[in-house]
């Protein structure tokens, strides 16, 4: 083959290679609407099966049998996972996944070391090969303790010793250096061997003083972490299409870890180093108000079935509590009956509800609720002070007014649902228990509010039993 | 100069993210994420280049067999990414409906 059909097909791949990445670009555009959310993914990934297909072609190819034998044991695998997994399971999936593409690109690094050889590689080669190896495993160890956090092998507890966050800021800062050196000196090739171990240890190290509630912050930070893996991939092999997509991946997990650090009131510094409320806790109780002080109404599933009857509107707060009691479906037909009563009905969604960001929508949508009637913070903020009722399922914190108006709360300056703000609140709680951040809720006392005690999902029943009898 | 250029495409890439992304509503976050998930699973690319370069199906030097290995297994976790995550983003979209 001549040199210039060589040309000519690498040019024809790096074209295809771009129209792969306009698919990528379009796809995640159409992500931004409900409505068009579904094609945007498939425009994805056609636009993967495009580059994966061009490449294929390429002249470094020389054999193919690896190569498919590889491609159908990870397709089935996927396919199985994809199809099998519970929505509540999403995010151990998601962890999975994450490890899985950060492995992925840390053995493309360390592969292309293998096969060009320390001395045909210079040093931007070398560079992105450290980087490469550096983030891709810190990804897979990283995402593997976030995945067995999640899914209970490991205690969902913050696991810290002495001189812990002292440690994995020395061996960061020991693993950049390292990756210095190693593009200075390649011929040390020890320097390989203490990069790969340094991270896939830091990668541990970093998730394993991190509680379980801040597991949302974690998932999105490895999910940026596993882009970047991928674009530092597509440096070592100078591949746009490679760096263009990782850097699309990264820019998303970056954007979702920020917002979740911003719905639970922490800065990222504070996930990764401290566990929940250290530091400046200590006064939280002496402000939190007198609860025992507190007058708590109880209702009844009869009650707030004529309650919620004669409203014109009634908001539906659901918190992670409902979707461990599994009773999105009772939900959905609450709202169902409400809706033939004439009942407007909404779902007000804080973006902490679920265990990854926007899993909550995720499941009360796996119950039909229909994507128009799921409101974010910002969007259900402005209709409770038009709201009858609101009924607040398995969420606390979350609504908690003294992250507004006590100073002295852990929780103050988190945003919050103002559900205080409706004509009527009830709260389906199994008992006076303080929520996760173990602080005592001042909306229980409150005016407005009435208490039902009970598990989620019986008490919901309950309700829609009333609300059948009440026709 | 190839680390330079490769840069500017990464830093304009990043910032394209950024604007595509803060867009996406709350709602759409999870699907997002498995959707970008399954993107960072272009490292297949990559790992199909590694591996495919082997001039023969069964290596004859050790450093050979090692490149095969460690390609094929990139190829195996990049796959089970982005088959499992454009799947799985899929099953969950088709959730999403409006109110009839």
């Amino acid at each position: 083959m001549g040199a210039e059909t060589t040309s000519f097909l690498d040019s024809a791949i790096m074209l295809l290679y771009l129209v792969a990445t306009s698919f990528f670009i379009l796809g995640i555009k159409r992500l931004g609407s409900a409505a068009t959310a579904r094609s945007g993914n498939q425009l994805a990934a056609i636009g993967m099966l495009l580059g994966v297909a061009v490449t294929l072609f390429d002249q470094q190819i020389l054999r193919y049998e690896w190569i498919v034998a590889g491609m159908v044991l990870g397709g089935l695998i996927g396919a199985v996972l994809a199809r099998s997994v519970a929505m509540t399971s999403m995010p151990e999936l998601v962890a999975l996944f994450n490890g899985l593409g950060g492995a992925a690109s840390a053995l493309v690094a360390w592969g292309e070391w293998e096969r060009v050889g320390a001395a045909g590689l210079g040093p931007d080669a070398l560079v992105t090969i450290g980087l490469s190896l550096l983030i891709g495993s810190i990804t897979l160890t990283g995402s593997l303790m976030a995945f067995g956090k999640l899914n209970g092998f490991i205690t969902g507890k913050p696991i810290t010793f002495p001189a812990q966050n002292v440690l994995t800021v020395v061996l960061m800062v020991g693993m950049l250096v390292a990756s210095g050196l190693f593009a200075w000196n390649p011929s040390i090739e020890m320097l390989f061997w203490i990069i790969l171990g340094g991270s896939l240890l830091l990668g541990v190290l970093t998730v394993l003083p991190i509680g379980g509630a801040d597991m949302p912050v974690v998932i999105s930070l490895l999910n940026s972490y596993s882009g970047l893996a991928a674009s530092m991939a597509g440096f070592v092999l100078n591949n746009p299409l490679l760096i263009v997509s990782g850097a699309l991946v990264g820019a998303a997990g970056l954007i979702l870890t920020n917002i979740m650090c911003v719905a639970m009131n922490r800065s990222l510094l504070n996930v990764l180093f401290g566990g929940f409320g250290g530091g400046d806790s200590s006064p939280a109780m002496e402000g939190a108000g007198p609860a025992t002080d507190m007058i708590i109404k109880e209702t009844s599933a009869d009650d707030i079935a004529i309650q919620c009857g004669y409203a014109s509107k009634v908001v539906i707060v659901p918190g992670y509590g409902l979707a461990v009691a599994q009773a999105q479906h009772v939900v959905k037909e609450v709202a169902t009956l409400l809706e033939q009563k004439g009942v407007e009905v909404l779902y007000g969604i804080h973006p902490v509800a679920g265990r990854m960001p926007g899993h909550m929508n995720v499941l009360l949508a796996e119950a039909d609720v229909p994507y128009d009637q799921l409101y974010d913070m910002e969007q259900i903020n402005s209709e409770f002070s038009t709201t009858d009722v609101v009924l607040i399922i398995g969420a606390n914190d979350v609504v908690n007014p003294a992250a507004k108006s006590n100073p002295g709360s852990p929780i103050y300056g988190m945003p919050v649902l103002n559900v205080q703000e409706a004509g009527r609140t009830i709260v389906f709680k199994r008992s006076l228990k303080p929520g996760f951040a173990g602080i005592e809720n001042e909306l229980f006392g409150a005016e407005q509010n009435q208490m039902f005690f009970g598990d989620a999902k019986k008490s919901l029943q309950d309700l829609v039993r009333a609300l059948k009898e009440n026709e | 100069m190839d680390l330079i250029f490769n840069l500017f495409v990464f830093v304009l890439a990043s910032f394209v993210g950024f604007e595509l992304i803060s867009k996406v509503p709350p709602t759409l976050h999870t699907p997002l994420m498995s959707g970008a998930n399954a993107i960072s699973g272009i490292t297949l690319i990559g790992a199909v280049l590694i591996t495919g370069s082997l001039p023969l199906l069964l290596p004859e030097s050790t450093a050979d067999w090692v490149v095969g290995i460690l390609g094929f297994l990139a190829i195996v976790f990049a796959t089970v990414n982005v088959v499992g995550g454009f799947m799985v983003t899929d099953r969950m979209l088709e959730m999403f409906k409006k109110k009839k």
